[in-house]
């Protein structure tokens, strides 16, 4: 068992990297490039399978990279967390490619060009498996980069002007939470000695309390800007949405959840016992709200769903905050499920954009009519999100209420209602934007006389141009159906999946666990 | 832990410059900052390693607290190499920037100047100044004149 994972858990990144490389090789002959990164991702798919069983099954397992053993060497760990994540990222990943490569068939390779579209794509996902696994911060700084500069590229793809403006924007920003990792780093670094996690673990803890308050401070500033938490999350509206729909769709899915994951672990492993929670709990406040009320105020669709975004990053931190077994469980199932619903939201917003030529409320409709595939399609996560019963977002919204009235104190309270304020209003923005664009038949959408849009009539119009419609391949749907058939799968299989979660979460709240997994024999000082 | 005051003071100097540069909506201006950021960050990882001692893993007879902590500098090789791939790419954006648009400043965001109401002093300011910008040949003169007049 233990030589299986000593090979199984290397590969998840290996595979990416190696299928970075054929694909660069294979730029001048597009199928074999899409065969090549498909089969890549699949096997990752199934390696990162493999892992939930065995690590569900042994609780965990460290990988000394080179055999130079902790705390010299470099450790991937992977614990039940991580198992999860890669999984979910892993088949989101997969999908979304899918997708983009059924757009590139179908567009002549205009929006999205090949050659250097799927080297990247592959890099991007070999940085958050390496985060996910990473053992030591300096590692987990290293993969942060592999998939900002991944990021980088992806967003500025084709070099329109719209796009390097966000582009500009968005790496300035991530370079300065990278800057202030690399500096919190060498903090750590020089008061303890060592940047193994699970070393740090116990040092960190040996320290004054006001110096580890500042450490703390410091990763959380730099691991929130990553998340969008507010007030650091004002990048991420401007930067999303002018970025191809599947780059967008994997950049909403995942990119702000692998900060969520660090903070994750930097709350748990490194520093226990949940010293800041009113501090959490005030920002978890924050972003939902001002998150959600951005949100009611956009009259695109691209644009109000990273406003969603940044709002639902808010419930993770609730659950975060409230630091006990149960909390933690419900984020670890939340933080799974909003990866499969944006993800999904945005590829059904990419197809809404082919068949309307537009995500402009104020200009699209008829689109039942037109196509009422895309209409379900986009119907069934919107409720998914807004946490409608029996759909997954009910479950972890629920999850994280009951955790929070486990653990009473009047600012849960205040979060909880909060929370269901927020899922009402996601509703509410969800609902307004499927009855206009999909709902309202095609004429009223020109007579601007509906009710619904007197409150973002003074929005900008620059992002109206009405394109060409353009008719979606089969394979799109297929994948957008695949993912929207994920996010069933994560109700149906909300049981095992839940408890799961829940033994991850327990495993979060032994850092004695984590520790035993990277020195097994003990000796770590 | 002792640390080399001179150290100390070019890595502040050089975070304070850094900032400085980065706050500004010149592109250029920003890659240049990213670039004091970056070797002021190194620097705090070169003090951390604390003062200079022998070369690492020498002969018999040397004492391990005279040796110098070689990992520091193995982080700072690995940031240097990053900081570099980034700068080649933001100087690719740059160029490619003024070659679409003629223009090295970072405009503001339609939507949040809608949401903010139009015609606000300093949505006026920043427009003038884009524009100025955009005619000459490089956005400094543009700024500069914006300030004189």
């Amino acid at each position: 068992m233990t030589a299986l994972m000593n090979s199984l858990i290397p590969l998840v990144v290996l595979l990416p990297l190696i299928g970075a490389a054929g694909a660069l090789v294979a730029g001048r002959r597009p199928r074999l490039q899409v065969t090549f990164s498909i089969t890549v991702l699949s096997l990752v798919v199934l390696t990162s399978a493999a892992l939930v069983y065995l690590t569900d099954q042994t609780g965990g397992h460290a990988v000394t990279v080179g055999g130079w053993s902790a705390p010299f060497g470099i450790v991937l760990v992977v614990d039940r967390l991580s198992a999860l994540m890669l999984l979910i990222s892993s088949i989101v990943l997969l999908c979304v490619l899918v997708f983009s490569v059924g757009q590139g068939m179908a567009d002549g390779d205009r929006e999205t060009p090949v050659s250097i579209y799927h080297p990247s794509y592959l890099i991007l996902a070999a940085g958050v498996f390496n985060a996910f696994i990473a053992g030591d911060l300096f590692n987990l700084y290293v993969s942060f980069e592999i998939l900002l500069v991944a990021s980088y590229v992806l967003l500025t793809l084709g070099g329109t002007q719209a796009r390097i403006k966000a582009g500009i924007t968005y790496i300035i920003v991530s370079l300065v939470s990278s800057m202030l990792f690399l500096a919190s780093i060498a903090m750590i670094y020089g008061a303890t000695g060592t940047v193994n996690i699970a070393q740090l673990s116990v040092r960190l803890g040996e320290l004054p309390a006001d110096i580890q308050l500042v450490l703390q401070l410091m990763l959380l500033v730099a691991f929130g800007i990553k998340a969008a938490v507010f007030p650091l999350s004002f990048w991420l509206p401007d930067s999303y949405p002018t970025a191809p729909a599947p780059v967008t769709a994997v950049f909403a899915g995942l990119l702000t959840k692998v900060g969520v994951y660090a903070i994750i672990r930097t709350e748990t492993i490194l520093f226990p016992g949940n010293t800041l929670q009113t501090v959490l709990l005030v920002v978890a406040l924050l972003t939902l709200v001002i998150g959600i009320l951005g949100a009611v105020a956009q009259s695109d669709i691209k644009r109000m769903l990273s406003f969603t975004l940044v709002s639902h990053i808010g419930y993770m931190i609730f659950g975060i905050a409230i630091g006990t077994v149960a909390g933690l469980g419900a984020t670890i199932y939340y933080v799974i499920h909003h990866i499969t619903v944006q993800t999904t939201l945005f590829l059904a917003t990419g197809l809404v954009e082919r068949q309307g030529g537009t995500t402009a409320l104020n200009r699209l409709g008829g689109l039942l009519k037109a196509s009422p595939v895309i209409a379900v399609l986009f119907f069934v996560p919107a409720l998914n999100l807004g946490g409608i019963p029996p759909f997954s977002g009910f479950i972890g919204k629920l999850g994280l209420f009951e955790a929070g009235a486990e653990a009473p104190s009047p600012l849960i309270w205040v979060l909880i209602g909060a929370g269901a304020l927020t899922s009402l209003l996601t509703l509410y923005a969800l609902m307004r934007a499927w009855s206009l664009a999909f709902w309202r038949p095609k004429r009223e959408a020109h007579e601007e006389e509906s009710p619904a849009l007197d409150r973002i009539e003074e929005a900008p119009e620059e992002a109206s141009d009405v394109q060409e419609t353009k008719a979606s391949p089969r394979i799109m749907i297929g994948a957008t159906v695949a993912m929207v058939t994920v996010s069933l799968a994560l109700t149906v299989f909300a049981g095992p999946l839940y408890s799961m979660a829940t033994r991850a979460a327990q495993n979060l709240e032994q850092p004695a666990d984590y520790i035993s997994l990277v020195f097994p024999d003990g000796g770590v000082s | 832990m002792s640390a080399s005051l001179v150290l100390i003071l070019l890595m502040a100097v050089l975070y304070a410059g850094g900032v400085y540069l980065l706050l500004g909506r010149s592109m250029t201006r920003m890659l240049l900052g990213f670039l004091l950021v970056g070797n002021a960050t190194n620097l705090l990882i070169l003090i951390i390693a604390g003062p200079a001692g022998l070369a690492p893993i020498v002969a018999d007879g040397v004492e391990p607290s005279e040796m110098h902590d070689p990992l520091p500098e193995a982080l700072i090789l690995t940031a240097i190499v990053i900081t570099f791939g980034v700068s080649a790419f933001l100087l690719a954006l740059i160029y490619r920037s003024w070659r679409i648009a003629r223009a090295d400043v970072v405009t503001s965001d339609e939507a949040d100047v809608a949401v903010g109401g139009a015609g606000s002093s300093i949505d006026d300011e920043e427009s003038t100044e884009a524009e100025d910008g955009s005619g000459e040949d490089t956005e400094f003169e543009g700024r500069a004149e914006a300030k004189t007049s």
